[in-house]
């Protein structure tokens, strides 16, 4: 790797030439500027994957499977599960999607609403295409061909003990509801290894109060910096689900006790590999 | 076709004047400011829009299309000022409009009517309400405006209503809530945010003005041009320097130190972004912005240089 520099207004870093080529192949409406109508920005995101190729390749050592399951244009919602603290298994299943990929895809996420009250956290969000949870953010990225990345379990599922790691909370049906009334195929995903990077063994809701967070994970070594751990994402067979979107509950509910059953099935078998 | 404005005088209502006096249009302008050199074929009254001289100018004239210009922003002016003008003045517009028999009459209106907050969608359409204008109290008489114009829409079904929000504008004339705020060699942020910033060349400004004079559609319409820029950009393009601000300071440096001089409600509007879907009045006009974002920075930077 021969990084060089680049310029921008703000910062001046160490970007991988390969890796800003792999960002002029995502299929996005970059302006001249580089920026798309999301605010993502090309030298932000390639300085993104820069410093991600590193945690994803030499760090975490992420192994992935299924990966074809993941359409290479057009919309699509990538649904899986949270472990581990803080948010690593969704850094690194937007490094699948990136260097795996051919040709590469920008997962965008939706983040927790805080983010965007927290000063650099929400720039950096942003300019990397990952935006607020909103149900209107998410029917636009659909509408618009994105690859659209939603955690069901939200920071529930982030705030998870070493112990419940594998395990999944509650689904909510939002998800659900959009991919039906935006026609989208959901990807099942399940990872394993966020848990053991990030072992939480305590959760400080009053200190995330103060630090406007959810919670403030703590670890047997007490900070939340992760350890080493060897990561696994493995994709499932896409599912496509008939409806309108405007179905009763219990119609929409099964269905995402469907969608929860594959991640369940791909988390153990992911766990059975390692 | 015979088109009033009120206020005619501020630059860019004086460039929609002039295209339109350029095609044969009859042009007839009413601002208490004048406008001394005014160009042959424009006829304009020294008048202010809420006083009885300027009825008198819609009952003598009987425009076929009002297109209602005469609304200031903060910078221009103290609160009460603001409030007489933006909503005493969009009051006896359209009152006028509807004793004269006015076809149609349009309302030039801003983006910010939506406001700015961390919890709001990225981009704004016209159905929602203006959630977040807690935050910027000071943007009260604005809205209160662009909600009594759109009020039209149903109080005076016999006329054509076009209520425009249009974002930023910036080009060579500085005129405008942002060439206003980019105006200085420094420009405030607040440290931590760089918000989107939407804006559109004053050429292209004219031109979505004047489709909407011909197409005559009815409704609320978002109008913008090219996709949005960080604000850090769009400083940068323009040759400014970037001064960020802890958010807790913000209110306290501004008109100080070079700073431009801001509502202290405007610091919603440097954190979070005001960026709208203009895809309705697109469909409805078939209007296309013709200068992208680049070569409206250039033209606001060649402008108005640093020194």
């Amino acid at each position: 790797m021969t990084p060089f520099r680049i310029r921008s207004p703000d910062v001046t870093l160490f970007v991988d030439p390969a890796l800003e080529r792999r960002v002029d192949r995502l299929e996005l409406p970059w302006s001249s500027l580089g920026i798309d109508p999301y605010g993502v920005e090309k030298h932000a995101v390639a300085r993104m994957m820069t410093a991600l190729q590193l945690f994803y390749r030499r760090y975490f050592r992420v192994k992935v499977t299924g990966i074809d399951n993941v359409p290479t244009h057009g919309r699509a919602m990538l649904i899986g599960n949270h472990s581990g603290g803080v948010a690593i298994d969704a850094a690194m299943v937007i490094g699948a999607c990136f260097f795996e990929m051919e040709p590469p895809r920008l997962a965008q996420g939706m983040v927790e609403k805080f983010i965007e009250h927290v000063p650099v956290a929400s720039i950096m969000a942003a300019r990397c295409g990952q935006v607020p949870g909103l149900p209107e953010h998410a029917v636009r990225l659909l509408r618009d061909e994105r690859l659209l990345m939603v955690f069901p379990e939200g920071a529930r599922g982030t705030a998870k003990l070493f112990h419940e790691r594998d395990s999944l909370v509650d689904f909510g049906t939002g998800f659900m509801r959009l991919a039906m009334q935006t026609k989208t195929p959901i990807i099942p995903f399940g990872v394993v290894g966020a848990g053991e990077a990030l072992p939480t063994v305590y959760n400080a809701y009053a200190l995330g109060k103060i630090f406007g967070v959810p919670y403030v994970p703590f670890t047997p070594w007490l900070l939340p910096i992760p350890v080493p751990a060897k990561m696994g994402i493995h994709f499932g067979e896409p599912i496509v689900c008939e409806g309108t979107g405007r179905e009763d509950d219990e119609q929409v509910r099964s269905k995402v006790d469907e969608v929860k059953e594959r991640i369940a099935s791909l988390i153990a078998w992911g766990r059975s590999r390692t | 076709m015979k088109v009033l404005i009120p206020g005619i005088s501020t630059p860019i209502a004086r460039l929609f004047a002039a295209r339109l006096a350029a095609r044969g249009d009859q042009v007839i302008g009413i601002d208490r400011r004048g406008w001394p050199d005014a160009p042959p074929g424009i006829e304009v009254h020294a008048v202010d829009v809420r006083k009885r001289a300027a009825e008198d100018v819609f009952r003598k004239s009987r425009p076929d299309v009002v297109v209602h210009m005469a609304t200031v922003s903060h910078f221009a002016a103290p609160t009460e000022e603001r409030y007489r003008i933006n909503l005493g003045g969009t009051q006896a517009v359209f009152e006028h409009c509807a004793t004269y028999g006015v076809g149609h009459v349009v309302f030039v209106g801003r983006h910010t009517f939506y406001g700015a907050g961390p919890e709001s969608p990225l981009y704004h359409v016209e159905d929602e309400p203006p959630l977040a204008l807690a935050s910027f109290p000071e943007l009260a008489d604005l809205v209160a405006a662009d909600l009594h114009a759109t009020q039209a829409l149903w109080r005076a079904p016999s006329m054509v209503t076009t209520v425009l929000r249009f974002c930023y504008t910036l080009g060579s004339t500085g005129h405008g809530t942002l060439a206003g705020f980019l105006r200085g060699k420094r420009v405030p942020t607040v440290l931590g945010f760089d918000p989107l910033f939407q804006f559109l060349h004053e050429e292209d400004f004219v031109s979505a003005l004047e489709l909407a004079v011909d197409k005559r559609p009815r409704g609320v319409f978002n109008v913008a041009g090219p996709p949005p820029v960080p604000l850090s950009m769009v400083i940068h393009e323009t040759g400014r320097t970037r001064i960020p601000l802890p958010s807790t300071m913000f209110g306290g440096m501004l008109g100080r130190f070079g700073l431009p001089r801001l509502a202290r409600g405007a610091v919603s509007h440097l954190q979070f972004p005001v960026v709208v879907d203009a895809s309705a009045f697109r469909a409805a006009t078939g209007f296309q912005h013709r200068i992208d974002e680049v070569t409206a920075m250039q033209a606001f930077r060649a402008a108005f240089p640093v020194r």
